[in-house]
C-alpha cells in the first residue's frame, strides 16, 4: 500500500489531535478545547457563507440557543427540584418558584437532544422566514445582525429566567459525573475532538453530494437554478440550518470547556468575529475554517493581553485585508488553481454576469 | 400632565428620534441604491461628526459654535467617506458581502483610532445657551406637554437636510446622473454618465450626512468611541424598511422606526421594545419584501 | 542503615512537596496576578484600577516586599469577556503559579472566576461595589455590599424628606438586585415608589423614560445607569428642564473619573454614595492621592474602586506578614483577624465573612468635578451579603470548604 505525501499530513494532524492530552500540558489543552469547539460552528458558516453564499452575522444566537441549552440542565444538576431549590440567580431576582419552561431541562437527555434541535429549529423557521420573500444577500447580513442584537438584549433583560448579564456558571456535575477535574477536562477535549472530526467529513461528504452541488448553484446564479425549474429554497434554508445545528453544538461544547455561558458571547460583536475566523482560514475549504479559528483565536490570546490597542488595530487591518486581496483565505494560498479558487474568481465576475443579463 | 398630552408627547419623541434615524440612514440608503453596498463603518461617521463638533466648540466657543460645527462635521465626514470609497469600496464593490466585512474592520480601526486619541470614557459637546430652553404648554388637553428646543432643533436640522437633498435629487443635473445610474448603470454608463464619480459624490455626501446626524447626537449624549454602535442597527433595520436608495421610503421607514418605538415602549421596557422591533420588521418584509418604496430597476438579483 | 534512607527519602518528599506547593518561592520573588479587562466595553473603568493594583504594588517593592520577597504581578486581560476571566483565572492560577489574584469588576466576571478559585483552592481579592448575594471563601469582597452603598443612600433621602423615589437603571444584575432591595425598604419605611425603568447598557435614548419621570413627578431620582447612559440621561433631562437642582438625583455608578469626563456642569449638585471620595480627609488618603498623581500624571484622578483595588494589595501584604506565609488559605485566615487598619477609606478591616467593614458616604458634586461630602455613616458598616428584609432565612454559611 502507498501513502501518498497529500495524505501524511491530515494523518499527522489527526494522530496530534487524538494525543493532545499526552502532549501539552491542562491550561493549553483547555485552550485547545474550546478553540476546537467554536471551529465546529466555523465550519457552518464555512458552509453558508462560502458554499451558500449566505452572510450570517447572528451565529452568536445559534451557538447561545445550545450553549444556553446545555447550561440550564448543569445549573439544574444537583438541586432538589422537587423540593423547591432554585438556581442561586433566580433568589437575587426575586423569583418565587422554578419557571415552568426550566423543569423539563432537568433531564439530561432533554438537555441533549434541545442543544440541536433548539438551535436547528429557530434557525430553519428564521431562515425560511426571510428566505421565501427572496431577501437575501446584504439585507439578511443585516437582519442577522438585528437579531444578534435582539437575542443579546433578551438574554440580558431576562435576568430572573436566564441568569441576565452575569449568565450562567459554576458547573459542577453532568448526570452524576464530575466534569471539572483534570480527567474530565481530557474526555471533554476528546469528545470535542471526536465530533469536530465527525462534522468535518460529514459536510466533506455532504458538500460532494448532488445536495452541494444544487447549493453551490445557489450561490453563484439562484436566479438560473429557479429558470432550471428548481426550487432554491430548500437548499439555503437547509444550509442554514445545518450551520445553525454546528453553532449550538459548538456552544455547548463550548460551554463545558468554557465553564460559563454569557451573553457576552452571543451579540453583535463576537457573532462578526466568528465570521473573522472562516474569512481568515478560508470560506471554501472546512479545513481552512478549522484553522482560521485555532489561528485568530490562539493569536487573540497571546496578542491581546501584552497590546490590547495593536490587538484591534490588528483584527481591523487584518480583516480588511483577508477579504480585500486573499478571498479565498490562507486555505486559498496553498491551493492555487483549486476548484475553490475558481469559485471565488467566479464570484469576483458574477457581477459583470449579471449586469450583462 | 394630561394622558393625551402624554400620548402626544411620545408621538413628538417618536418623530425626534426618527429625525436622527433618517439622518443616519440616508446615507447607507443612497449608496445602497447606487452600489448595492452597505458600509459597515457607518455608524463612525456619526463619531467624527461628534468629534469634529467636540474640536469646533474648542476653537470656536460661543453661542455659535454649534453652526460653525454643522458645517465642519459635514466637510469632514464627506472627506473621509471619500476616502474610503476611493480606497475600499469602490475596490470591493463587485463582492458586497466583502465590503460589508472590510469596512467593518474599518470601523474597528476607526473605533480604536478614537480611543487612543480622545481616551474611552468620551468627551462632551454642551449645548449652546439658546437651546437651553423648553416650549411648554400649560393648559388645554396638551398641559404639562413639554418640547425641550434641542428637539425641536434636531426635527429642524433634518427637515433641512432632507429638502436639501430632495431639491439636489429632482433638480440637478447631478441628481439626474444619480437616478439615471440607480435605474440602469449599464445604460447611464453608456450615454455618457461617469458612474464612477456619481457613486463617489453620492458617498461622501452620505457620509457627511451621518457626521452632521453626528454633531446633533452629541447635544443629547456623550461623544464616545462606539457611539454610532448605538444608532447603527436601527439605520440597517431603515435601509431594510425603505427600499433600494428611495429618500422618501428611507424617510417613512425612519419614521415607522421612530414612532414604533416610542409608541411600544409605553407598554413594555426598552429592551423587549427592541426585541419587537425585529420582529415587526422581519413581519413587514413578509408583506412588503422590497421595502416601503419600490424603485423599479432592471436589475434581475439585487 | 535503613533509617537513613528513610530520611533521605523524607527529606526528598518534603522538597517536592514544597516545590509543588510554592514553587513561587524557588527565587527572591513572588508572583501576583492583575487580571483586568484591558480592553473591550469595561476597559475604560479597569485600566485605572490596574494601575492602582500596581502603584500598590510597586510602593511595597520599593520597601522590600513582602517577607523578603520581591513581588512580580502577571498581567493579564479579561478582554470585558467573562469566560475570558475564567481561562486567564485558569492560567494565572496553573502556569503562572501566582499565590494571589487581584481582580474583575462586573459580577460577571466575578461569577465566571468563581469556580476557577474555588477549584484551584486559590484567592481573588475583589475591589468593586456588587449586589451582594455571594460569599465564596476564596473571595475578598473588598467593594460595597449593598448595604454599605444602596441603604446609606436611601437613610440620608429618608432623613431629608424625600418621599417619592423614582428607580432607574441599567438592565442587568446590579441594578436589578439593589432595587429589589431598595423596593422592599422603600415599602417599609412606608415611602412611595414613583417608577422603576431599566434601558439596555449603552442606551443613549432616554425621550420615553423623560416623558414618564415628569409625569411621576417624583421628590429624587435613584440612579443605577452605567457608563455612557448616564452623560444621555443627564443631558436629556437637563434638555426638558429637570437639572440636579430642580430634580435631585442619587447615583452608584458616578465617581471622580466619570464627573471629571462628562462635564461637571452637568451634573453639579447631583449626589453619590460612595465608601470613598478623593476629597475625604485623613494622611493616608493625602499621601495615596499624591503617590498617583506621581506616577500616572497631575491631572489623574482616582476614586472608590481604585482605592479598594489599592486597599486589597496593601491588605493582602499584612495578612501574608501575619500569616509568615503567601499559602492563601493561610493568608485568607489572616485577612480577616487583622483588625482596624489605616487606609485612604479610613479605618477598615475584614468581617469574618470576608467583606469589608467600612464607612459609607454621601457626596454632593461640586463645579470643580470633585464631592463634597455631605453625609456620612455613623461609623463603620458591618457588611450584609444576604439584606435580611429582602432574602430572609439567607446567610453566609461557615467557611470550612476552601
Amino acid at each position: 500500500m502507498k501513502i501518498s505525501s497529500r495524505q501524511i499530513l491530515p494523518a499527522m494532524v489527526l494522530l496530534f489531535g487524538a494525543c493532545a492530552p499526552l502532549l501539552i500540558n491542562a491550561y493549553e489543552l483547555s485552550l485547545l478545547g474550546r478553540f476546537l469547539a467554536l471551529s465546529i460552528l466555523a465550519m457552518g458558516i464555512m458552509l453558508i457563507w462560502g458554499e451558500g453564499g449566505i452572510l450570517s452575522l447572528g451565529q452568536g444566537v445559534f451557538f447561545g440557543l445550545g450553549a444556553y441549552a446545555l447550561a440550564l440542565h448543569l445549573k439544574l444538576e444537583g438541586l432538589n427540584i422537587a423540593n423547591g431549590d432554585m438556581p442561586d440567580f433566580m433568589v437575587w431576582s426575586g423569583v418565587s418558584a422554578l419557571p415552568a419552561f426550566w423543569y423539563p431541562f432537568a433531564s439530561p437527555w432533554f438537555s441533549l437532544a434541545c442543544i440541536v434541535l433548539i438551535p436547528g429549529s429557530v434557525a430553519a423557521a428564521f431562515s425560511w422566514l426571510v428566505f421565501r420573500r427572496r431577501i437575501g444577500g446584504v439585507y439578511f447580513a443585516l437582519i442577522t445582525q438585528a437579531l444578534a442584537l435582539a437575542f443579546s438584549t433578551l438574554l440580558i433583560s431576562q435576568q430572573a429566567y436566564t441568569g441576565g448579564f452575569n449568565g450562567l456558571t459554576d458547573y459542577s456535575t453532568f448526570d452524576g459525573y464530575d466534569i471539572t477535574s483534570n480527567f474530565a477536562a481530557r474526555v471533554i477535549y476528546w469528545i470535542t475532538f471526536v465530533l469536530v472530526t465527525i462534522c468535518y467529513f460529514a459536510l466533506r461528504w455532504l458538500l460532494a453530494t448532488r445536495w452541494g452541488i444544487m447549493l453551490r448553484a445557489t450561490r453563484d446564479g439562484e436566479n438560473r437554478v429557479r429558470f432550471l425549474g428548481h426550487n432554491p429554497l430548500p437548499y439555503k434554508v437547509g444550509a442554514f440550518t445545518i450551520a445553525g445545528v454546528l453553532a449550538g453544538i459548538g456552544g455547548a461544547l463550548f460551554t463545558l470547556h468554557a465553564g460559563v455561558v454569557s451573553p457576552a458571547l452571543v451579540g453583535v460583536v463576537p457573532s462578526i468575529e466568528m465570521v473573522v475566523w472562516v474569512a481568515l482560514g478560508g470560506r471554501n475549504v472546512l479545513w481552512g475554517a478549522i484553522a482560521g479559528t485555532l489561528l485568530v483565536n490562539f493569536a487573540k490570546d497571546q496578542i491581546s493581553s501584552a497590546l490590547p490597542s495593536l490587538w484591534l488595530y490588528g483584527l481591523g487591518a487584518l480583516f480588511i485585508l483577508a477579504v480585500s486581496f486573499l478571498p479565498a483565505g490562507i486555505a486559498g494560498l496553498f491551493r492555487p488553481g483549486s476548484p475553490e479558487e475558481r469559485v471565488v474568481r467566479r464570484m469576483l465576475t458574477r457581477r459583470k454576469l449579471e449586469t450583462a443579463e | 400632565m394630561q394622558e393625551s398630552a402624554f400620548l402626544l408627547g411620545q408621538v413628538f419623541n417618536g418623530v425626534s428620534v426618527a429625525s436622527l434615524f433618517v439622518l443616519a440612514a440616508l446615507g447607507l440608503a443612497l449608496s445602497f441604491g447606487l452600489m448595492r453596498v452597505i458600509n459597515m463603518a457607518h455608524g463612525e461617521m456619526l463619531m467624527l461628526g461628534g468629534y469634529l463638533a467636540y474640536m469646533t466648540l474648542a476653537v470656536v466657543p460661543g453661542p455659535l459654535g454649534l453652526l460653525v460645527a454643522l458645517p465642519v462635521a459635514f466637510l469632514g465626514a464627506a472627506l473621509l467617506g471619500a476616502v474610503l470609497e476611493f480606497t475600499i469600496i469602490h475596490r470591493l464593490s463587485a463582492r458586497p458581502l466583502d465590503t460589508l466585512l472590510a469596512t467593518w474592520g474599518v470601523s474597528l480601526i476607526l473605533q480604536q483610532a478614537a480611543r487612543n486619541l480622545f481616551g474611552a470614557i468620551g468627551v462632551q459637546v454642551i449645548a449652546p445657551g439658546w437651546l437651553d430652553h423648553t416650549v411648554a404648554i400649560s393648559s388645554g388637553v396638551l398641559g404639562g406637554l413639554t418640547l425641550p428646543d434641542t428637539r425641536i432643533f434636531i426635527l429642524l436640522v433634518a427637515a433641512i437636510v432632507l429638502g436639501a437633498i430632495a431639491l439636489l435629487l429632482n433638480r440637478t443635473r447631478l441628481g439626474l446622473y444619480v437616478r439615471a445610474v440607480n435605474q440602469d448603470r449599464p445604460v447611464a454608463a453608456a450615454m455618457g454618465v461617469n458612474a464612477r464619480l456619481v457613486d463617489l459624490l453620492v458617498f461622501s455626501l452620505g457620509t457627511g450626512v451621518a457626521g452632521l446626524a453626528g454633531v446633533i447626537l452629541a447635544l443629547l449624549g456623550p461623544v464616545t468611541p462606539t457611539v454610532g454602535q448605538s444608532y447603527i442597527v436601527p439605520a440597517f433595520l431603515v435601509v431594510i424598511l425603505g427600499g433600494l436608495g428611495s429618500l422618501v421610503g428611507t424617510t417613512i421607514a425612519s419614521l415607522i422606526v421612530g414612532l414604533f418605538t416610542a409608541l411600544i415602549e409605553i407598554f413594555v421596557d426598552v429592551s423587549l421594545a427592541q426585541v419587537l422591533l425585529l420582529v415587526f420588521v422581519i413581519v413587514f418584509i413578509q408583506f412588503r419584501p422590497q421595502g416601503v418604496i419600490t424603485v423599479r430597476t432592471r436589475a434581475l438579483e439585487g | 542503615m535503613a533509617l537513613k534512607h528513610f530520611g533521605l527519602a523524607a527529606a526528598l518528599l518534603a522538597t517536592t512537596m514544597l516545590g509543588a506547593v510554592r514553587p513561587a518561592l524557588a527565587d527572591g520573588t513572588v508572583k501576583v496576578g492583575v487580571l483586568q479587562s484591558l480592553s473591550g466595553t469595561m476597559a475604560i473603568s479597569e485600566v485605572p484600577l490596574e494601575d492602582a493594583e500596581l502603584l500598590a504594588i510597586s510602593q511595597l517593592n520599593a520597601k522590600g516586599g513582602v517577607l523578603g520577597k520581591k513581588i512580580v504581578p502577571v498581567v493579564e486581560d479579561g478582554a470585558s469577556d467573562p469566560s475570558t476571566f475564567a481561562q486567564k483565572a485558569t492560567k494565572l492560577i496553573e502556569e503562572d503559579k501566582v499565590v494571589t489574584v487581584f481582580g474583575g469588576w462586573t459580577s460577571s466576571s466575578r461569577k465566571a472566576m468563581l469556580p476557577v478559585f474555588q477549584r484551584l483552592h486559590s484567592l481573588l481579592w475583589y475591589p468593586v461595589q456588587f449586589e451582594g448575594n455571594e460569599c465564596s471563601p476564596n473571595i475578598m469582597y473588598s467593594g460595597a455590599q449593598p448595604n454599605q452603598q444602596a441603604l446609606p443612600a436611601l437613610t440620608w433621602a429618608e432623613q431629608k424628606g424625600y418621599k417619592k423615589i423614582f428607580l432607574l437603571g441599567s438592565d442587568y444584575v446590579y441594578p436589578r438586585t439593589a432595587n429589589l432591595i431598595l423596593k422592599k425598604h422603600i415599602a417599609h419605611a412606608g415611602l412611595t415608589l414613583s417608577g422603576e425603568e431599566y434601558v439596555p447598557l449603552g442606551g443613549t435614548d432616554f425621550s420615553s423614560i423623560v416623558a414618564e419621570i415628569e409625569q411621576a413627578k417624583p421628590d429624587i431620582i435613584i440612579n443605577t445607569l452605567n457608563g455612557d447612559s448616564n452623560v444621555s440621561f443627564f443631558k436629556q433631562m437637563a434638555a426638558a428642564g429637570m437639572t440636579p437642582d430642580k430634580l435631585p438625583v442619587m447615583s452608584f455608578s458616578i465617581a471622580e473619573p466619570e464627573a471629571q469626563a462628562m462635564g461637571p456642569s452637568l451634573l453639579a449638585g447631583s449626589y453619590t454614595s460612595w465608601n470613598y471620595f478623593q476629597s475625604l480627609p485623613g494622611a493616608a488618603n493625602a499621601a495615596f492621592v499624591a503617590a498617583y498623581k506621581v506616577k500616572y500624571g497631575a491631572n489623574a484622578v482616582v476614586d472608590d474602586p481604585m482605592v479598594h483595588g489599592y486597599v486589597d494589595v496593601m491588605e493582602w501584604a499584612d495578612a501574608v506578614k501575619k500569616a509568615g506565609t503567601f499559602d492563601p488559605k493561610a493568608v485568607r485566615n489572616a485577612a480577616v483577624a487583622l483588625g482596624f487598619q489605616d487606609s485612604p477609606l479610613g479605618e477598615v478591616k475584614f468581617a469574618p465573612n470576608q467583606s469589608m467593614v467600612q464607612t459609607g458616604y454621601i457626596g454632593q458634586l461640586q463645579p470643580d468635578g470633585q464631592f463634597k461630602v455631605i453625609w456620612s455613616s455613623p461609623g463603620p458598616i458591618e457588611p450584609v451579603p444576604y439584606d435580611p428584609l429582602t432574602f430572609p432565612g439567607k446567610s453566609c454559611g461557615a467557611h470550612s470548604t476552601f
